[in-house]
């Protein structure tokens, strides 16, 4: 028999029935809309969570002070070991493969202008940072001192911090006074937005060695490393690693490549994605039971037409393959109407609520469609196997 | 060319054994018009569907062609059936999705024939047997003669050596019913061998051999002669 002809006979049952195969797929339907909707919203999300990490680029490592022995944050951040110094930041710049090193600390400190006084982040950084972090500016520029030690007081605002204390001026060339200390403003950061809770635009970024001091700190939280794309995080690490032991003596750092760390974060995201993808598949054991339910009562009313099959010469196999197709095709179809409503669904809840990130991956439609047919495939397997193994007699006069 | 040899069957029915066929003896000839009579329990039925390979025996040899085809497997009764064994039914068993043609066509899809000798070898039957302007007509559609005479171009469209009707103008008037059965007469020109199953001794005593079923046994094997 030609697969074509088999085809042709079982889309004939199939039209025949439309009704009863429409509500039939309409049960795989809802579970691989169920699979697609859920892993649209989780692959949304991951690829939501991973561009929020990666938005600084991914060619990061950062240098912290003190060694982490076991889980956890490390001590150094407090100041108890030898403290990463402006010098350790410069010799890291002369390594191999390094562009930018940022020097970097944080505090809070009250900045004022105009009169108006608001508590802020403080961020101590390099010159660099603006490129090396893929910041941009709204107006002006990041400070150029080749000498981090030496910078003078200046500072770039976060858009924030120009709405609430220079609102309506250009704060280009005023001065902003952070804790007591006149900083010119130099430039002003484009929106950002919160970053993981982080407010970017409530912040003012000044050179590091002007914070140290501010914050009265003898080290720096950490030096962040940009290296060339084209180079391996694991050589970098260990470059930077043989410098600062040399400058050290020990290993009284720590690195934290942002490759790995993004690695890390999107395994387990994959794994979330996977686990909502299997809650999903619950509902498509429903849509697999409707297909062994009715595959079986038609075996049961078309006996008599198995009987004639067999009577005009068909084989086993054949009426195997038959009832088998037909359980594939249901399912088949009800899958590709699964998809597009699974699809339709996670689109209409991106255009309602777009802040929702959905994204529905090739793959996962191609999977899903091919479990759909596995499904019609295994449901239909004892139905057909009952079909073939009927006796050509009884079937005959089965009526 | 057809040879039973002490063929018994027995069915189990709960717990009691049922004997429908007992040490069976018969021999055709390729061309013969056989008719089985017999009240309705007396195996002729049994015997219809051995002859046909739709059973087995419980004892007993089937030698079709001289070919032994008691001991073959699914695979090699179903290839037999399919390109030697034609079957008439009362019920006309034709599939009620199908067209007329669809019908007719079936034993060709199931034997694995191209598309277009299928298609021509259709055509000729339907035309043959005055169908031609219902071939796109699904059974429910059609009238009960025109109904069997789907059913025997399907029985036909392999070309058998045997023809098996069961019954074949039980569900049809008296009329209709002699035509059907000039149809299958027919088919005995083009030297098909011809096995007319019925409790209707009127139809029966047409075919030139009768033989008459009783208990599983065949108790009578006539030979008219012309």
């Amino acid at each position: 028999m030609y697969l074509r002809d088999l085809i042709t006979l079982t889309t004939s049952s199939f039209l025949t029935y439309r009704m009863r195969s429409f509500l039939t797929g309409l049960g795989i339907a809802i579970g691989i809309a169920a699979v697609i909707l859920l892993t649209s919203i989780g692959e949304g999300l991951h690829q939501f969570m991973l561009s929020e990490f990666s938005q600084f680029g991914t060619n990061i490592i950062s240098v912290q002070p003190g060694k982490t022995q076991t889980q956890g944050g490390n001590v150094g951040i407090f100041g108890s070991v030898r403290p990463l110094t402006l010098e350790d930041a410069d010799a890291l710049r002369r390594l191999p493969y390094v562009e930018h090193v940022i020097p970097g600390l944080v505090g809070t400190a009250e900045v004022r202008a105009n009169g108006r006084t608001r508590r802020t982040m403080v961020l101590g950084e390099g010159r660099d940072f603006g490129a090396a972090f893929t910041m941009k500016l709204q107006s002006g520029s990041f400070w150029t001192d080749a000498d981090d030690e030496q910078a003078r007081a200046q500072v770039v605002i976060g858009s924030k911090i120009e709405q609430e204390l220079f609102s309506g001026m250009n704060p280009l060339g005023q001065y902003l006074r952070i804790g007591g200390q006149r900083y010119r403003v130099i430039g002003v950061m484009e929106s950002k937005g919160q970053i993981l809770g982080m407010d970017m635009d409530d912040t003012v970024f000044i050179p590091a060695a002007r914070a140290m001091e501010l914050f009265n700190r003898p080290g720096l939280m950490e030096v962040n490393v940009s290296y060339r794309a084209d180079v391996d995080a694991d050589t970098v690490i260990r470059i930077l690693t043989e410098r600062m032991k040399e400058r050290h003596g020990r290993e009284d750092f720590t690195l934290i490549s942002q490759e790995k760390a993004l690695e890390v974060l999107s395994s387990v995201l994959n794994i979330l994605t996977f686990a909502v993808g299997a809650l999903g598949g619950i509902s498509l054991l429903v849509g697999a039971v409707g297909i062994l339910t009715i595959m079986t009562m038609a075996v049961t009313e078309r006996t008599a037409e198995i009987g004639l099959l067999r009577a005009l010469g068909a084989r086993e196999r054949q009426v195997l393959n038959l009832f088998l197709s037909e359980a594939m095709l249901l399912s088949a179809l009800g899958g590709l109407m699964g998809l597009a409503l699974g699809i339709g669904i996670a689109q209409g809840l991106h255009w309602l609520f777009p802040a929702l990130p959905v994204h529905t991956p090739w793959l996962f439609a191609v999977l899903a469609e091919l479990t759909a047919i596995s499904i019609g495939l295994l449901a239909g397997v004892v139905p057909a196997m009952r079909a073939a193994r009927l006796d050509p007699v009884e079937a005959l006069h089965a009526e | 060319m057809i040879e039973l040899q002490n063929v018994c069957r027995t069915f189990t029915v709960g717990d009691q054994q049922v004997t429908a066929l007992r040490d069976v003896n018969l021999r055709l000839d390729a061309g013969e018009y056989l008719s089985i009579m017999g009240p309705s329990g007396s195996g002729k039925s049994t015997m219809l569907n051995m002859l046909g390979l739709l059973d087995r025996p419980t004892s007993g040899t089937y030698l079709l062609d001289g070919g032994n085809v008691t001991d073959l497997n699914d695979e090699q009764q179903a290839r037999v059936r399919r390109e030697k064994i034609g079957f008439v039914f009362q019920s006309f068993h034709l599939v009620p999705r199908l067209t007329a043609a669809q019908n007719v066509e079936l034993p060709l899809i199931l034997a694995g024939i191209p598309a277009e000798e299928r298609k021509a070898r259709v055509q000729v039957l339907m035309r043959n047997y005055g169908l031609s302007d219902r071939a796109d007509h699904k059974p429910d559609q059609l009238s009960g003669g025109q109904r069997q005479r789907v059913a025997i171009a399907r029985a036909t469209v392999m070309n058998p050596t045997v023809l098996l009707a069961d019954e074949p103008t039980g569900n049809l008037d008296r009329t209709t019913g002699w035509e059907v059965l000039k149809l299958l007469e027919g088919l005995l020109e083009q030297g098909i061998t011809l096995v007319v199953v019925t409790h209707d001794a009127e139809i029966g005593a047409r075919a030139r051999r009768q033989i008459h079923m009783l208990d599983g046994r065949i108790v009578s094997d006539e030979r008219r002669t012309k």
